[in-house]
């Protein structure tokens, strides 16, 4: 067991866990944020996505003792951003969701994309999108919801 | 049992790209062919048998999965494609959302099987050493191409010794770490000196390429 | 009205109160409609007029706050039920929209589905079965309230109207809902009352948001794995490398290493013995289940082979088998000149069905009574399944019904299998709550699956291009074999859940000809969203496709000659698939559209979608879907489940879209071995068309899986040239 001083959604937390452990585990049972999601434990979801010093990463499969002293952004704070809250609000507005389990992973990942490509084209959310699974498949609404945002943040 | 169970099955996580210090080089008089000196038939001949185990260490699972010629890396012995649709991006570093640092971090992380290095990326297509269906170039090809100054960021047969010598995503390939089951993943034919030397002795030899195609 | 005085607990419709006061009210009138559905509440002597009792407290509680509280009584795993159930209940109560709050029911009697029987979602009866119910509370909670508002004024209750939570009597006076809560829980419960007539409704119709959308986007939502309760630990267990292997014994010396791991012990599973590790969290006990090392016994068990069952199906599909469907001549076929033939061979694999919401149940044991959390498909089956386990009677188990993060169709296990292997793992840690977590690999690996089938179809083709003679073998595991459901649903040996789709075309065939084969297999097998509708569908549609093309016909003109005039669901949606699907006479080159319609759980699909080839995939850039479900009660919702609907019917077709076995070990582990289908593989674009209509709602869950393969498949084949028949599809 090692401790670990981390900065999540602006926040100093200390953690002592086994190096090994991944952040998602860290975030969801020592934490106890629960937004986001264990769906695979290998990365080929997108459920557990996260931002690691503004780069969307998978925490199921990141150990925490990787971290370093990189923030860390979860689905809980995302809406504080502007990016975030627009891809919320869309979310929201196209009744995106179904089951609801996927999409903090889906938020997360479109939030990334939109900070990077201001006006991504169907081609650019298919790849950047393309490792977030919806088994419920609502695909075509999170497509018209990243580009809802994006209109709405121009 | 839990652990004979999982190793049975395919293994999960992508392998390398070795190219990193070939981005980083400058790029001085590109369009030149690698150094080249005349050399005996004795030296050519020790040259090109130095060059067949420098290819085997190229073609290795380790090092070819991050040269594809496609737009997207492939993962274990079999070469397979990356699942959960890795792509390339524009600079072979995925794309937004889906980066390869979404996954990949500074060093393997063995609890969860997630290989790692510094700066994970893919070879530049022009370092592509297989075709475009997934089958790796011939010994002759991939020779042409690894020393082609216009496509490998100019480097020439010094340059290539150092980047195989020393370069740290390139040595990932001798530390590939476990794989999700917990096994360790395979290593190339040689060790990493053994490659070194082998590639020291191809460029000594002028890295002379076989003929043919 | 008295509001100010009154203590707010008066205030509230309680439930203990209005139990008292509440006579009961029938729920039986939406039964009548569906007599001749095969379950047990249904056949002739088995209760099926009895009347259900459904006090309406135990539904509606309108709190002083004005915020009005509804139960709804099953699991909402995505489709929408815990939105539209709340406003068919609204409508009728005249509330405001605004302030309705939902929640989902714990398992009692009152909540039992009204035609069912038990507590479940399955069937795509939530709004079906529950419509006519929720009307009712609804509308007699207003009358209630109204007589009450109608009292205190001394006037008819005639002379009131109600909107927007608030009755308005006669001289502008009004009286808001919430403060009228107390006086309306002394008055009966109406025992009939006036429903609206449809042109009043306000809510029922209109495209509704959902009322979860927010909490699921910021995370706040807690689903069933999210529990965390005081002192909880989590379990995960060891399950045998075959099914139905047992523990010979295990060395757990390394896996008890792992800090924070508590017990290591064998258990008991549905099938065999497992090995359950519990731990303070989950990542040390799937740490410590890493590291145990199990000696198991495969003695005596049959370990499942695909390539040998694809041999032994494919044996049974040449002899005739149980006989499902007998219509005409038997032998006409056999007079049919070979060229006037086709035979086709199709293969099903098995499929997973992969809730991205992890299976998990949380069970905490006090000895003479339990606690359970679970996002459950089947309250009233699981909750007796943990009374038994534990030696208590299913009353002294509370059930509460978490969010789940999906299901479709996993979560109805008739065995409650991971319900039993939770509540064994708690018997042993007494007071302690146990969260059993079935990992992915668990999930991938752990049966449960759509059976693999094969189908053998041998058509004649008549004179007209139409198909004359039709014999078809279905061969494949029953679904409902040993489960308390085989007694209404297996009839002379065939499973009516292999068969549908078939059996009941409504394509009007001379000499149609139905047999199944149910083969034994070591595989727990299950319900898959849409049933057997998932391999039906394909083998019709794409068999209908293929004589409509050798007939060179329109393929929508040549499915509506061949319906019989008694399908109106499908003649429907057909006249309006080919309306909205215009764009399929001017395609770009290397795009081809496909077609398919079906009916299931009382609704009409048709669909059109447009595929070209894009790195030896299939891309589906559009579908066109036209719906007949009666009454779309929420139309944004019957839209999304079907824009959504059809990307998880394309999980049939994804390239690692199967579960394959060689000497009895599943070959895939992840999602990355068996992959549903991501973005690029799903429509890239859905429009959904509603039939408008004022028919009894019908189902809208499953009846969008079963038309998008065919449709694709036979997109394709317009492309290549070939007859796609087995799934998934590997290479094109």
């Amino acid at each position: 067991m090692d401790t670990y001083q981390l900065t999540v959604n602006g926040q100093q937390r200390s953690v002592t866990v086994d190096p090994g452990t991944p952040l998602l585990w860290v975030l969801r049972e020592e934490l106890k944020m629960t937004g986001t999601k264990y769906g695979c434990g290998v990365a080929a979801c997108g459920a557990c996505t996260v931002h690691v010093a503004g780069v969307a990463t998978r925490s199921c499969i990141v150990p925490v003792s990787l971290i370093g002293d990189r923030p860390i952004v979860t689905i809980e704070a995302i809406g504080d951003d502007r990016v975030g809250k627009a891809v919320q609000d869309a979310w929201v507005a196209h009744d995106v969701v179904q089951c609801g389990y996927c999409q903090s992973g889906q938020i997360m990942s479109a939030v990334a994309l939109l900070k990077d490509n201001s006006k991504p084209s169907d081609h650019n959310i298919e790849e950047s999108m393309g490792g977030n699974l919806c088994r419920c498949g609502t695909y075509p609404r999170i497509r018209e919801a990243i580009k809802a945002a994006a209109q709405q943040l121009k | 049992m839990i652990r004979s169970r999982a190793a049975r099955l395919p293994v999960i996580v992508s392998v390398l790209a070795i190219l990193a210090v070939w981005l980083a080089a400058s790029p001085h008089s590109s369009g030149q062919t690698a150094q080249r000196t005349v050399a005996s038939d004795d030296s050519r001949e020790n040259g090109l048998a130095a060059w067949d185990q420098v290819y085997s260490v190229l073609t290795h699972p380790r090092c070819i999965n991050c040269h594809t010629a496609t737009s997207y890396p492939q993962q274990g012995d079999d070469r397979h494609r990356h699942f959960a649709n890795v792509v390339r991006g524009p600079d072979g570093h995925g794309v937004p959302g889906l980066n390869c640092a979404t996954c990949h971090q500074e060093a393997n992380a063995n609890s969860t099987g997630v290989p790692g290095s510094h700066n994970w990326h893919l070879a530049p297509l022009s370092m592509a050493w297989q075709d475009r269906n997934d089958r790796p170039l011939s010994s002759a090809q991939l020779c042409r191409v690894l020393t082609d100054r216009s496509k490998n960021h100019d480097m020439d047969g010094p340059a290539l010794l150092k980047h195989h010598a020393e370069d740290k995503l390139v040595g990932w390939a001798w530390e590939p770490g476990r794989d999700i089951t917990g096994a360790q993943r395979t290593l190339p034919p040689l060790s990493r000196p053994e490659f070194a030397e082998a590639t020291r002795q191809w460029v000594e030899a002028g890295t002379p390429c076989p003929s043919g195609r | 009205m008295s509001a100010a005085t009154t203590s707010a607990n008066d205030l509230r419709l309680s439930r203990r109160t209005f139990l008292r006061a509440s006579a009961t009210a029938a729920g039986g009138l939406w039964v009548s409609l569906y007599l001749d559905f095969p379950l047990a509440a249904q056949e002739p002597g088995a209760g099926a007029q009895q009347p259900k009792t459904y006090p309406p407290d135990a539904f509606v509680d309108i709190r002083p706050d004005g915020k009005i509280v509804i139960q709804v009584n099953r699991l909402e795993f995505g489709q929408g039920v815990q939105t539209a159930l709340p406003m068919i209940l609204a409508d009728e109560l005249d509330a405001d929209w605004s302030q309705v709050v939902a929640e989902l029911a714990p398992a009692a009697d009152v909540y039992k589905d009204p035609l069912f029987g038990m507590q479940m979602v399955g069937g795509s009866g939530s709004i079906a079965h529950s419509y006519q119910q929720y009307r009712e509370l609804g509308a007699k909670t207003r009358a209630m309230l109204v007589a009450a508002a109608a009292a205190g004024w001394n006037v008819a209750p005639s002379e009131c109207r109600t909107e927007s939570s608030v009755v308005h009597g006669p001289g502008g006076r009004s009286a808001r809902y919430a403060d009228l809560g107390s006086a309306a829980a002394k008055l009966p419960v109406p025992a009939t009352v006036q429903l609206k007539n449809p042109s009043q409704f306000r809510l029922v119709g209109k495209r509704v948001r959902r009322l979860d959308s927010r909490s699921k986007c910021d995370g706040s939502l807690k689903f069933g794995l999210d529990l965390d309760l005081p002192g909880m630990r989590t379990a995960v267990v060891a399950h045998p490398p075959v099914f139905g292997a047992r523990v010979r014994g295990f060395d757990a010396t390394a896996a008890r290493s792992v800090d924070g791991v508590r017990e290591i012990f064998e258990i008991p599973l549905a099938k065999g013995t497992g090995v359950a590790i519990v731990a303070d969290k989950f990542w040390p006990a799937k740490q410590a289940r890493d590291r145990l090392t199990i000696d198991w016994d495969l003695g005596g068990v049959e370990r499942a082979d695909t390539a040998q069952l694809r041999a032994q199906y494919k044996q049974l599909a040449r002899s005739p088998g149980m006989r499902s469907i007998a219509r005409g001549n038997a032998t006409a076929i056999d007079r049919v000149a070979a060229a006037n033939r086709i035979v086709a061979e199709y293969e099903f694999p098995f499929l997973a069905h992969t809730p991205m919401e992890p299976l998990n149940t949380t069970v905490r044991f006090d000895g003479d009574r339990a606690e359970v959390w679970a996002g459950s498909q089947f309250q009233t089956v699981d909750q007796s399944a943990i009374a038994e386990v534990l030696g208590l009677k299913p009353e002294q188990v509370t059930f509460h019904t978490e969010m789940a993060g999906g299901g479709f169709g996993r979560r109805a296990t008739p065995d409650s299998h991971v319900q039993r292997e939770a509540a064994a793992i708690a018997k042993r840690l007494t007071g302690t709550p146990i969260r059993l977590v079935w990992t992915r690999e668990d999930d991938v690996q752990g049966g449960y699956y759509r059976p693999m089938h094969l189908h053998r179809v041998e058509i004649g083709i008549g004179a007209n291009g139409m198909p004359a003679s039709w014999r078809h073998v279905i061969v494949g595991q029953s679904l409902l074999a040993d489960t308390p459901f085989a007694a209404f649903m297996i009839k002379d040996g065939v499973d009516a859940t292999a068969t549908e789709g078939v059996a009941d075309t409504h394509y009007d065939i001379p000499n149609f000809h139905v047999f199944a084969h149910h083969p034994k297999v070591n595989v727990p097998v299950l319900w898959w969203r849409s049933v057997g509708h998932t391999h039906t569908a394909f083998v019709m549609e794409t068999l209908i496709d293929e004589l409509a093309a050798r007939a060179k016909a329109d393929p929508i003109a040549y499915r509506r000659r061949l319906l019989s005039p008694k399908a109106k669901k499908l003649h429907s949606v057909l006249r309006l698939l080919n309306e909205k699907s215009a764009w399929r006479r001017q395609l770009p080159r290397g795009h081809a559209a496909g077609i398919a319609c079906h009916e299931s759980f009382g609704t009409g699909v048709a669909c059109a979608v447009d595929v070209s080839i894009e790195n030896k995939r299939p891309r589906i850039h559009r579908a066109t879907v036209a719906v007949d479900c009666g009454l779309a009660v929420n139309p944004l919702s019957v839209e999304s489940q079907f824009e959504a609907g059809l990307a998880f019917g394309v999980s049939q077709l994804v390239a690692k879209g199967a579960i394959t076995f060689r000497d009895g070990r599943v070959e895939q582990r992840n999602f990355d071995t068996y992959a549903p289908p991501y973005m690029i593989d799903a429509p890239m674009a859905v429009d959904v068309h509603i039939v408008p209509s004022a028919e009894a709602p019908s189902g809208c869950g499953e009846p969008p899986v079963p038309v998008i393969s065919p449709a694709v498949a036979n997109a394709l084949a317009r492309l290549t040239g070939k007859r796609y028949r087995t799934l998934p599809l590997v290479t094109l």
